[in-house]
């Protein structure tokens, strides 16, 4: 088909043709129109289906405020549903489809629920579908949600990338119409860091729409003019296709830019789109305004459209709607819809204006306009043929962004919609039509102005002859005349009746209106069918606008993509990694790693022919326990701690003592939260006379050390401590075993003979001929254990040393799992028991709470309800019969009790199943566990059915008596 | 020491060069790094001992640049110090020899890893990794800011040259951030 209502002018590159489908048509248009205008060129004015009726709909508008024209474009993997046709951009090979209609667009058979519309009045799916009440989830819900549908998603992967990224200027100006030009313009001029944002593609704002004059030259031209202007500026940034969608805290706007959404693919490393947060000292809001339409009968056929946008498609797309049109106003602005149509060539068989009496008050045409019926002030009526109908109720302020932070716009009379309230975003000032100002002239002085009056400026710049002419309007919302249905909100399928409905049910608060209605809760926020609604239920109220009220506005400004939002944090680069010192080392043997926090730690690392983990992870724990294992534990968390007070510092924030460690020495400290909880635990070692070293579980190494610091700023500034993370610093490994000592003989250079290097030493020593390293005797495995560190780059080197220099005793390296296994036979706490919940004293380790100085959470820890008898403590498990299965977060029950939580001894905290015994080992928090050893429970787990006899035990399963650690 | 060979943050031998359009990313492994608070209370003595071994101790949120050491400033009372690898491996021992007791000096040069940026203009780039405002901030800036979820000082040497130091163990995230935010900048 040829563009057949393609008529001259425009901001249209004819020399190229772009080609595009829809609904797999082929269609050509031209380089600057949109998917809506370049349809619309081709005759094509039927886009789309509604909401609820599935109505037959066509562009109302010819901007982001669409409510009816919303279409999927692309395919795949890069299919976006719910598109306004009125903003995509042409490209060449588009391919676009209508949504929300089936099988066809021209026949729908949901088309149905237009016929059935008494049954889905407002508020119908809180009335019916109650009985029966399982139902709603099941059955109701998913049909109504299919029936009610917007686009629909491919489900495949989108392969695009989405960036984020942050600008600061001084003004940000948000729309690059006159206003914002002339803002923009002033700031740039006067050496401003300027951001200058539009939605559009092109900047002009509704200049490229009108044929208005600015300074002699046509308004277009104009723009053009200081578009060139300002992008000649180094000050100033031009940001096209780029929506702000809010203000946010401290002067900091969101905006995105759809960079590459022109385009049929983005180039290569580029993103689709950038979230940019833009850090602005003022902000201008220079949005415009939104015409909205007039309510009556139909008015919502393919081919019915704002008065404004009517002309715009004329003006700035060469395009007409229809070779008939008729106009339909209230106000002086619709008129010139009906004077520029007639300049391009196109019969304008009516101008219909309500303040001369004249009403439309029905419609004709299925999918798309034919007729409509006229009431005139005598009450005659009247059909007339046409194919496009105008319709102006006057023109809303965009006061959304303005709206972000609560403030409640107030009704103007004069211009009949809501301006701006007082209270706005702090240092956002409103300009132009934003501000309620709708002549030319005035956008181009408040735009002036306000960007004067942001920055402080001196002096303005002379302003540009433009028309200054003055709002005539006579408000009217809807025509009273006719029966039938007459849209309010288009997208949401919002009628008059609806309005009635909610007034009858005594819904009349605008926010409830919105609720039961859905008033303006579709993806267009309302910004055409908002003040329609809430003006129709003042009337019906008797109530006057301003006591009526408005709802606000939230942002985005218009819909914004999850990509977007997400940014490059998706599939593995969610979030960045980090690696430990052996990690080459580990993926080189094909090591399982597991993420711990950020980490990638060694889960454990398979030997050939072993097929399942648990082989891979007894064999790692027997040989420990036979000979020598290493772990990498690095991602334990290191403090460094200095300062002559360090250890009061660490008396303070440990529940036990270390200023008296001694040098050399290190020791088992147990940190506590305010409220008495433990909240982290770790070794400390005492390097020097002013210096320790603390370690952290992995998971608090961040947590403990903003403790630490908060402690050393805020609680005790008077102390001397200084602090700073080394957990990177340094590459750390858990050497343990019978013959850990004689591995690390291969590479330490000094004597660590169990005299010299007595069990918790701790000390700075050099490996493999004069390597700093440090060394402490330490174990969580029971077994004879050190930790060894090197500085981080020596990591690798160091381990792979080890294990050539002490091959005679077959070191293995082991990940977490068999840690995890040998600590709980060791009957050490971990994650499963260091639970945010549980105290020192439910952990066995009451006694490390010292009485004899204070501490953090030493007081609340001895609260009554935290120092009963019969409270909560650590007791190993085992099951009764060794083939017997137990599970973490089985509960324990007595013999014979109902597996209620009135029955509820505690809970198994950690479980494995240790080769060293043979069988499923655990740990667990019973109630008055230190009395029970020895007693037959169950451990019963409703989840997974396990209902299994245990033995309750010391949490010490292996080496109770610390024989083979001291070695 | 050299019976243990060092590996770089990236897992090699040698230091990465990594090009992207205009940007040239160069891992540094050449600079030692070492912490240095004041004992509280004790800022006229570290400032005396630190002017007489040539350790600059910037203001807040500048880096300042001397004849073997390089500083900037991270904390209240706090620095960090650069100085070349080669020669001051043990930069932690070297600089509490050289300030005594009016300092806590703590070694840092494994917990960081250091990219050097150089192009024509790093602003492009830098406004899609960080909240630094970057044009504005005068050569020697110093600051510590995120960059795609991790912690890092950068460094403003110049409009075209900026230091970013950031966690070692995530040498590669960060080194992966760099390049897909350059390719999309230019």
């Amino acid at each position: 088909m040829t563009q057949s209502n393609r008529i001259s002018g425009g901001q249209i590159d004819r020399t190229k043709t772009l080609r595009f489908t829809f609904d797999g048509i082929p269609y050509q248009g031209h380089p600057g129109d949109t998917l809506a205008s370049a349809l619309l060129a081709n005759g094509v004015r039927l886009m789309g289906r509604s909401f609820k009726y599935h109505r037959p709909r066509g562009p109302m508008t010819a901007g982001s405020e669409e409510p009816n024209a919303l279409v999927e474009l692309r395919s795949g993997g890069r299919q976006e549903p719910n598109t306004r046709a009125t903003v995509a951009e042409l490209f060449d090979g588009l391919s676009a489809n209508s949504q929300n209609r089936w099988p066809s667009l021209r026949f729908d058979a949901m088309g149905i629920n237009d016929r059935l519309s008494t049954f889905f009045a407002a508020g119908f799916y809180y009335k019916t579908f109650m009985w029966p009440k399982a139902f709603w989830e099941k059955l109701y819900e998913p049909i109504i949600r299919r029936a009610a549908g917007l686009g629909s998603v491919s489900r495949e992967e989108d392969p695009d990338d989405y960036d984020k990224g942050f600008l600061h200027c001084d003004l940000l100006v948000i729309g690059a119409g006159p206003t914002g030009l002339m803002a923009a313009l002033t700031a740039g001029r006067a050496g401003k860091r300027v951001i200058l944002a539009d939605e559009d593609f092109r900047m002009g704002g509704r200049l490229n729409a009108e044929t208005l004059a600015v300074g002699g030259t046509h308004g277009a031209d104009w723009a053009a003019g200081v578009v060139a202007e300002l992008a000649s500026l180094p000050n100033v940034r031009l940001m096209p296709r780029t929506t702000v969608i809010g203000a946010f805290d401290h002067g900091i706007y969101g905006a995105v830019e759809r960079v590459s959404d022109h385009l049929a693919l983005p180039a290569a490393g580029k993103p689709r789109q950038v979230l940019w947060r833009i850090y602005s000292h003022r902000a201008i809001l220079a949005g415009g305004a939104t015409e909205r339409p007039i309510a009556f009968e139909n008015n919502d056929r393919p081919g019915i459209m704002l008065a404004g946008a009517l002309r715009a498609y004329a003006n700035r797309w060469g395009v007409k709607v229809g070779q008939r049109v008729a106009v339909f106003t209230n106000n002086d602005d619709g008129l010139r819809t009906a004077e520029d149509l007639k300049a391009k060539g196109v019969e304008v068989v009516a101008v219909l204006d309500s303040r001369q009496g004249d009403e439309v008050i029905d419609t004709s045409g299925r999918l798309g306009l034919k007729s409509i019926i006229v009431r005139d002030a005598k009450g005659r009526t009247r059909e007339i043929a046409v194919e496009a109908l105008g319709v102006s109720g006057g023109w809303n302020p965009n006061v959304n962004v303005h709206s972000h932070h609560r403030s409640r716009p107030v009704y103007d009379p004069t211009i009949a919609a809501f301006v701006p309230g007082a209270e706005g975003p702090p240092g956002l000032m409103v300009a132009g039509a934003a501000a309620g100002v709708l002549s030319t002239h005035g956008a181009l002085r408040t735009g002036r102005d306000a960007a004067v009056e942001a920055l402080g400026l001196t002096g303005a710049a002379d302003l540009p002859e433009a028309e200054d002419a003055p709002v005539r309007i006579k408000a009217l919302w809807h025509v009273a005349h006719g029966k039938g249905r007459a849209w309010i909100d288009q997208q949401n399928d919002v009628t008059v009746k609806d309005v009635k409905l909610a007034k009858q049910e005594n819904f009349t608060s605008v926010e409830h209106l919105k609720r039961y209605t859905t008033l303006g809760m579709a993806t267009d926020q309302g910004k055409t069918g908002n003040v329609l609604g809430l003006a129709i239920m003042a009337e019906l109220t008797g109530r006057s606008i301003p006591d009526t009220g408005t709802t606000i506005y939230r942002p985005p400004y218009t819909p914004v993509a999850m990509g977007a939002l997400a940014g490059r944090s998706r599939g593995t680069e969610f979030k960045p990694f980090r690696l430990t010192p052996s990690h080459h080392w580990a993926k080189e043997q094909g090591a399982v790693f597991v993420e711990v926090g950020m980490w990638l730690r060694t889960q454990w690392v398979p030997k050939a022919g072993e097929t399942e983990w648990r082989q891979s992870v007894d064999r790692e724990v027997l040989a420990t326990r036979r000979s020598v294992g290493i772990c990498d534990v690095t991602t334990l968390g290191k403090i460094d701690i200095q300062g002559t007070d360090a250890g009061a510092f660490l008396d303070r924030v440990y529940a036990n003592t270390f200023s008296t460690l001694a040098v050399g020495k290190c020791r088992y400290g147990l940190m506590l939260r305010e409220d008495g909880i433990v909240f982290d635990d770790g070794t400390t070692a005492r390097m020097g006379e002013h210096e320790y070293v603390m370690t952290t579980t992995t998971a608090n190494a961040v947590p403990v050390f903003r403790h630490l610091e908060y402690c050393r700023q805020v609680l005790w500034p008077d102390m001397d401590v200084q602090l700073i993370s080394t957990t990177e610093a340094w590459a750390q490994f858990s050497v343990a075993g019978p013959n850990a000592r004689k591995v690390l003989e291969k590479v330490v250079d000094q004597d660590i003979s169990d005299a010299a290097f007595p069990y918790m030493g701790a000390r700075n020593i050099t490996v493999c001929g004069g390597l700093r390293a440090r060394l402490f005797r330490i174990s969580f495995s029971g077994e004879l254990a050190y930790e060894i560190a090197v500085p981080t780059r020596y990591g690798d080197a160091l381990l792979r040393e080890m294990l050539a220099r002490g091959a005679e005793y077959d070191p293995i390296v082991y990940g977490t799992e068999a840690l995890g296994v040998m600590r709980i036979e060791k009957g050490h706490v971990a994650g499963g028991e260091l639970n945010g919940q549980s105290t020192a004293l439910n952990m066995g380790l009451g006694k490390m709470v010292s009485k004899k100085k204070d501490s953090i959470g030493m007081v609340l820890s001895q609260r009554e309800g935290l120092v009963e008898a019969e409270g909560y403590r650590l007791v190993g498990v085992k099951p009764v019969d060794p083939k017997g299965k137990l599970s973490a977060g089985s509960h324990f029950l007595e013999k014979g009790a109902a597996a209620v939580a009135a029955n509820d001894g505690g809970w198994l905290t950690s479980k494995v199943y240790s080769p060293h015994i043979g069988c499923d080992i655990a740990l667990g928090y019973l109630k008055a566990g230190d009395q029970k050893i020895g007693r037959r429970m169950r451990a019963v787990n409703l989840l997974s059915g396990q209902d299994t006899e245990v033995e309750i035990v010391s949490p010490h399963f292996f080496d109770p008596e610390g024989e083979r650690l001291r070695g | 020491m050299a019976e243990l060979q060092a590996m770089t943050a990236l897992g090699a031998r040698q230091a990465a060069v990594a090009v992207v359009g205009p940007v040239t990313i160069t891992e540094r492994c050449d600079v030692a790094l070492a912490s240095v608070a004041a004992r509280r209370g004790r800022m006229a003595d570290l400032a005396r001992a630190a002017q007489a071994a040539g350790v600059p101790l910037p203001d807040a949120a500048r880096h300042a640049g001397g004849a073997v050491y390089n500083a900037f400033w991270v904390a209240p009372e706090m620095w960090f110090v650069e100085a070349p690898f080669a020669s001051h491996e043990l930069i932690a021992d070297q600089l509490k020899a050289a300030l005594g007791d009016a300092a806590s000096v703590t070694e840092q040069s494994d917990a960081w890893v250091i990219y050097d940026l150089t192009a024509p203009d790093l602003a492009p780039l830098l406004e899609r990794l960080c909240n630094v405002d970057f044009p504005a901030a005068p050569d020697g800036f110093a600051t510590r800011t995120v960059i795609e979820h991790l912690g890092c000082y950068l460094i403003r040497h110049g409009r075209g040259q900026v230091r970013i130091i950031g966690a070692r163990s995530s040498a590669g995230s960060l080194l992966h951030a760099l390049e897909v935010a350059a390719a999309a900048a230019w």
